[in-house]
């Protein structure tokens, strides 16, 4: 549900960052904060366990300029992954504007994608929102693992698993090293900035 | 999915936060849906918090309390408080949509808090009504 402010000339786009636990969401906002620290002018927030697991959400504002005007600001989320936090990943979701779905590509990890993009379904349902109508990317993530042996899942398996349906942009990328981190946040924050431009008019 | 207010009304709910809570001491008051977006905020000049942070914890922390109301059988809990040693939050939900979230330091008791944000939950109810949200 995103907001505008004709007062301010102001956008504001709510993003999340969805999928399995351990699969590298927060990962993902860790290297765009990183990486863009001088546009970036507030700490990133994070809730998290005295493990170091997303507890509750991980938060990252992000200004990207401006659209026709307005300058937009992107509200970047992570949600949970564990299967145990589902109510909150649920109130994470409220009012999004667009989703990356960060699958995990590692083998042993392809049932846990399929049961999360199915939870991601079920709790857009909850808002009355359609899977197949917002804006969403898929990440293919730890591409970097193939280099260590570790047993990876094939692109067009992750394809048949997770997109066969969406049919919508995905990218092999690796979180760690950054590698597609930012080409997929541009690709999300493009396609629901488009969404919101055709809701305006 | 998107959603927007005019200048007019921005205007008139900023008057709002500025007369009935700002005026009378209150540090930094805005105004959220439950996305955690901030429509309106207003503050006394001397203090500068990271807003949008704010407005995302806050969010978050309502809709886990509220969601905990339902666990067990309450139907909302529509007001919550957070007390610290200096600085207090107040919550105080406007619509299904809308919080109101005000920061205000030991100066001011809770009791004439609540009686100010009341009355400015009133104001701002009638004008958030007339417009649509998804």
């Amino acid at each position: 549900m995103a907001f505008v402010n004709p007062k301010k000339k102001e956008v504001q786009v709510k993003v999340v960052y969805y999928g399995p636990g351990r699969g590298g969401k927060t990962t993902n906002l860790e290297y765009i904060y990183k990486k863009f620290d001088k546009r970036i002018k507030t700490e990133m927030v994070t809730i998290k366990t005295h493990g170091d697991r997303t507890l509750f959400f991980d938060f990252l504002p992000f200004d990207i300029g401006t659209v026709n005007g307005y300058e937009v600001k992107i509200q970047l989320y992570t949600v949970p992954g564990q299967v145990k936090y589902d109510a909150t990943r649920r109130l994470v979701l409220r009012g999004v504007d667009g989703i990356v779905f960060v699958a995990d590509s590692m083998e042993v990890r392809r049932e846990k994608n399929i049961l999360s993009i199915k939870n991601l379904q079920e709790n857009l349902a909850n808002y009355k929102k359609s899977i197949f109508k917002i804006p969403i990317v898929l990440q293919y993530n730890k591409m970097d693992l193939a280099e260590q042996g570790i047993p990876l899942l094939p692109v067009e398996t992750l394809e048949k698993d997770l997109n066969s349906q969406l049919k919508t942009s995905s990218f092999e990328a690796s979180a760690i090293t950054g590698k597609n981190v930012v080409p997929t946040m541009k690709k999300i924050v493009s396609m629901t900035i488009a969404t919101i431009v055709k809701d305006l008019k | 999915m998107t959603y927007t207010l005019g200048q007019e009304q921005l205007d008139s709910m900023e008057e709002i936060l500025q007369e009935h809570l700002i005026d009378v001491g209150v540090r930094c008051v805005f105004l959220i849906d439950m996305a955690g977006n901030i429509i309106a905020n207003k503050d006394n000049g001397k203090i500068k918090h990271d807003v949008y942070s704010l407005a995302a914890l806050a969010a978050g922390n309502f809709g886990a309390v509220s969601a905990m109301a339902k666990i067990i059988g309450e139907g909302e809990f529509s007001l919550l408080f957070h007390k610290g040693k200096k600085e207090n939050i107040h919550f105080n939900k406007i619509s299904a949509e809308f919080l109101l979230i005000t920061i205000f330091s030991n100066e001011i008791s809770l009791g004439f808090l609540r009686l100010k944000v009341g009355e400015a939950v009133e104001k701002i109810k009638k004008i958030l009504d007339n417009i649509n949200t998804p």
